[in-house]
């Protein structure tokens, strides 16, 4: 995978275990480097809300429901939820759950040279 | 937006644990701590019967790294709020379990051992901060008698209620309250709270947080229709009541309410000398926290001025869930000279801080 | 109040006949509970909301005759149709029946009232049209009582706000389950439930509280029609508040939009924004209209612009109460004639699928 921007040096490979995380400051910028378990995913870390430092919200699962009473629970560990207001991110995307097209968070592409995670910014 | 100096007027301390009040009690209430302790309305010894959104209804970020609970170390409260924002002056509204006790007189040393706490670890420590009376007020002789004993200190600037109470509180057998709060020349607050004796609506106990928490606002109307047609405010002209947590955008509807049908039904309140939004602009006052979002962002500062430019005083409500940050709570363009008055000088009028 | 649209087919939405006594429904009443109404000394179930001296509870005029004001249907065919040029109106009988305990008690009055309402009222005029009353301390007697009556001039289902527990909860369920089936909308009305206190915070002391607080009650009804997913699962309902105030209602989306966006997880099955479910399900009548003494066009437009649609509105004079000042009338000024014509009975003659048929329209 080629990734455009800056590539950043953020972690050596196995230091982020599988649903941990890591804050690094790239250039004044906080950044949250997420391992999903099949890959690396990094979010700038302000919630595009109210400016809350979003990555150190709670991970939690995808909630949906077909019908009152029944509860699909799915994707646990991918969605973050902002630790002040609670609205919820899928870390894949970087998209809202309330408003995926209009609320995001800035999302950079993850790589591997097979020692270190790079994010590129 | 930028803002000059900032009141919060509405920040919550915590004691981290029943036995931090031991220092404050006395023999018998330490006993009586250790025998059987809190009884309140809730079914559980911790907690509520609605989760909150997050743990102690906190921002995840602010759990002290030193431990104990959300807004329970000043140090941190400093770095996340008190330092981090202009702030000139914070109102503590500290929400132990003391108010909801069903033993008067436990509930009564509870609050008044609270009030101690909070002269000798809060006040006396950042003179930045005010405090709340925290009162039993189900049994209103004895708040009486504690706003009396805690407002010897000046730090004290409010006396503080939570607005599901066991009756309206217009009502006669909460009087002895707002004489003791005119008396100590203490605005009274109402503070958003969820352990109620009775169901949160007038409809029953519904099943969701979420119905709950937009539910307050429903409740805060309630106490105002209250406060207003059984005559609170004409008998006690220099009481001032504070909400908070309740929103304010219903105040336009309601007052357009409340005057037809004072116009149609005065004649059953004969004593009240004002029509309903008199009182409403003159004795009421809000604060700011949850912040309103009309879906049209634009919306908001129309409103306000139809609510009234001195009725709304900013709050964060730190160290809570729904934090409001001073700088991006409003989503649209306020006046400057409106601006001042809310994040400003509408609470130091209320509160009579030197401006 | 005159129309002063020509061509609109007018409907009044909410117009309360009343019973003159207890034992105008014993025709319709099984032998077993008349002789229980006697021999306990029952002395009916006018409802305690609206005091029968209040000014709100009947307008100058309205008190003809022995029984209460609305009791005589050719005073209110006189007062509702023939004095506006009303083309339909809808009856909303507010006689307490849903506030006994008892629920075999309560489904056989209500059944009763509604047989009387059929007799008296909708066989006394076809113009006018009933809603249908039911206990909810047995849903599945209402449920049933609603597939016995819809049609037939039964347009809608009335139910208390002050119900005995929040009415999106799922044991009331046959209730819309029934409704959608019909195909009639739910109006929800203040008064009297006799199960809670009238305000969120206890009783109340006075009859200007309760009335004021009777929007707030329609407020924690909406909120839990919603939470708990009653349109999810009942996407045909419609859900109509009755005598709510209206102008409360763009506070009560905002807060409740902002909650959901941090607290959706909790009811799930609300996938979109809940003043989305709000406008595709509710409606609400105009009167009362909680608005400024002096309404202009300036505050229409805004007021309309925060509601989302004027297809929420229906016209409605609730007679015989007595409301302070002319708002709903100035609001009608204030529209658009399309949009007049909407308020006035467009939006009602489609919700009640009433006949549009023009040449049955009297001239007004």
């Amino acid at each position: 995978m080629t990734a455009p921007g800056r590539a950043v040096v953020v972690a050596v490979v196995g230091e982020i275990p599988a649903g941990g995380r890591k804050i690094v400051d790239i250039d004044g910028r906080s950044v949250g480097v997420f391992n999903l378990g099949d890959g690396f995913v990094a979010l700038r870390n302000t919630c595009p809300h109210e400016g809350a430092p979003l990555c150190e919200g709670v991970l939690s699962g995808a909630l949906t429901s077909p019908t009152p009473g029944v509860y699909h629970y799915e994707r646990r560990g991918e969605i973050l939820r902002c630790p002040w207001h609670q609205w919820e991110f899928d870390l894949r995307t970087g998209r809202s759950w309330v408003d995926p097209d209009r609320v995001r968070v800035r999302h950079y592409p993850v790589t591997s040279d097979g020692r270190h995670v790079i994010v590129h910014v | 937006m930028q803002t000059g100096g900032l009141i919060d007027c509405d920040v919550h301390n915590a004691v981290s644990a029943d036995a931090e009040l031991l220092p404050y009690l006395s023999a018998r209430w330490r006993r009586h701590m250790e025998l059987v302790g809190s009884r309140t309305f809730s079914p559980f010894t911790k907690g509520y019967a609605y989760p909150k959104a997050a743990r102690f209804a906190s921002r995840r970020d602010a759990w002290p790294p030193g431990g104990g609970l959300p807004g329970s170390d000043l140090e941190f409260m400093r770095v996340q709020l008190l330092d981090a924002y202009p702030v000139e002056r914070a109102v503590l509204n500290c929400l132990f379990r003391a108010p909801e006790q069903r033993h008067d007189a436990y509930g009564a040393a509870l609050a008044a051992a609270v009030n101690d706490w909070q002269v000798e670890h809060w006040l006396e420590r950042d003179d930045r901060l005010r405090a709340s009376v925290t009162v039993p007020f189900e049994f209103p002789d004895l708040a009486a008698s504690e706003i009396d004993r805690a407002s010897a200190h000046p730090g004290f600037v409010q006396v503080l209620l939570y607005p599901r109470t066991m009756a309206p509180l217009g009502g006669r057998r909460y009087w002895p309250i707002y004489e003791a709060a005119c008396r100590a020349g203490l605005p009274v607050a109402v503070h958003a709270a969820s352990t109620t004796a009775g169901p949160t609506t007038a409809t029953g106990w519904p099943s969701y947080y979420i119905e709950d928490h937009t539910g307050l606002a429903v409740a805060f109307q309630a106490q105002v229709i209250s406060l207003i047609f059984n005559g609170v405010f004409d008998r006690f002209p220099e009481l001032r009541v504070v909400l908070s947590e309740g929103g304010f955008a219903w105040v336009p509807a309601l007052a357009h309410r409340l005057d037809a049908l004072h116009a149609r039904l005065g004649e059953e309140v004969p004593d009240l000398r004002h029509a309903p939004s008199h009182y409403l602009r003159t004795h009421i006052r809000i604060t700011t926290q949850p912040m309103e979002e009309p879906e049209r962002p634009g919306d908001l500062v129309p409103l306000i001025r139809e609510v009234g430019a001195d009725l709304l005083m900013f709050s964060t409500d730190y160290p809570h869930w729904d934090f409001d940050d001073p700088y991006r709570a409003f989503r649209t363009r306020v006046p400057a000279d409106l601006h001042q008055r809310i994040m400003h000088d509408n609470a130091c009028a209320t509160y009579r801080f030197a401006a | 109040m005159g129309t002063g649209t020509a061509g609109t087919a007018v409907v009044d939405c909410d117009v309360h006949n009343a019973v003159p006594r207890l034992s105008a429904l014993f025709p319709f009443l099984p032998d077993s509970w008349v002789d229980y109404c006697r021999e306990t000394g029952v002395e009916g179930f006018d409802p305690a909301f609206y005091p029968p001296g209040a000014p709100l509870s009947a307008r100058p005029g309205s008190r003809v005759g022995d029984g209460p004001p609305g009791s005589d249907p050719d005073v209110v065919r006189a007062h509702v149709l023939d004095a506006t040029g009303a083309r339909w109106a809808v009856l909303n009988c507010l006689y307490a029946v849903h506030a006994l305990h008892n629920p075999d008690w309560a489904a056989s009055m209500a059944g009763a009232l509604n047989e009387w309402q059929a007799v008296h009222w909708l066989a006394a005029d076809p113009r006018f049209r009933a809603s249908i009353v039911v206990s909810l301390r047995d849903p599945h007697a209402a449920a049933e009582e609603i597939g016995r009556r819809a049609g037939n001039g039964f347009v809608q289902v009335l139910l208390p706000a002050s119900a005995p527990a929040p009415l999106g909860q799922r044991s009331f369920w046959p209730v819309y389950a029934a409704a959608e089936a019909a195909g009639v909308p739910v109006a929800v009305h203040p008064g009297v439930g006799g199960a809670n206190p009238l305000s969120p915070v206890g009783w109340p002391a006075h009859h200007v509280e309760d009335y004021a607080g009777a929007a707030l009650t329609l407020q924690s009804q909406l909120t839990s029609l919603v939470a708990e997913g009653v349109f999810a699962a009942y996407p045909g309902l419609r859900v109509v508040l009755l005598e709510s105030g209206v102008t409360w209602l763009p506070s009560l989306m905002w807060r409740f939009d902002k909650n959901w966006k941090a607290l959706r997880r909790e009811v799930p099955w609300v996938d979109r924004p809940p003043s989305q479910v709000i406008r595709e399900h509710v409606l609400l009548s105009t009167t009362p209209l909680d608005a400024p003494p002096a309404l202009d066009r300036a505050w229409v437009d805004r007021f309309l612009t925060q509601l989302g649609t004027v297809r929420m509105l229906l016209h409605a004079g609730d007679y015989p109460h007595w409301h302070h000042g002319t708002a709903p009338a100035a609001l009608l000024e204030q529209l658009s004639p399309a949009e007049r014509e909407l308020v006035l009975g467009g939006n009602a003659t489609r919700l009640y699928g009433l006949p549009e048929e023009a040449g049955c329209r009297p001239v007004a």
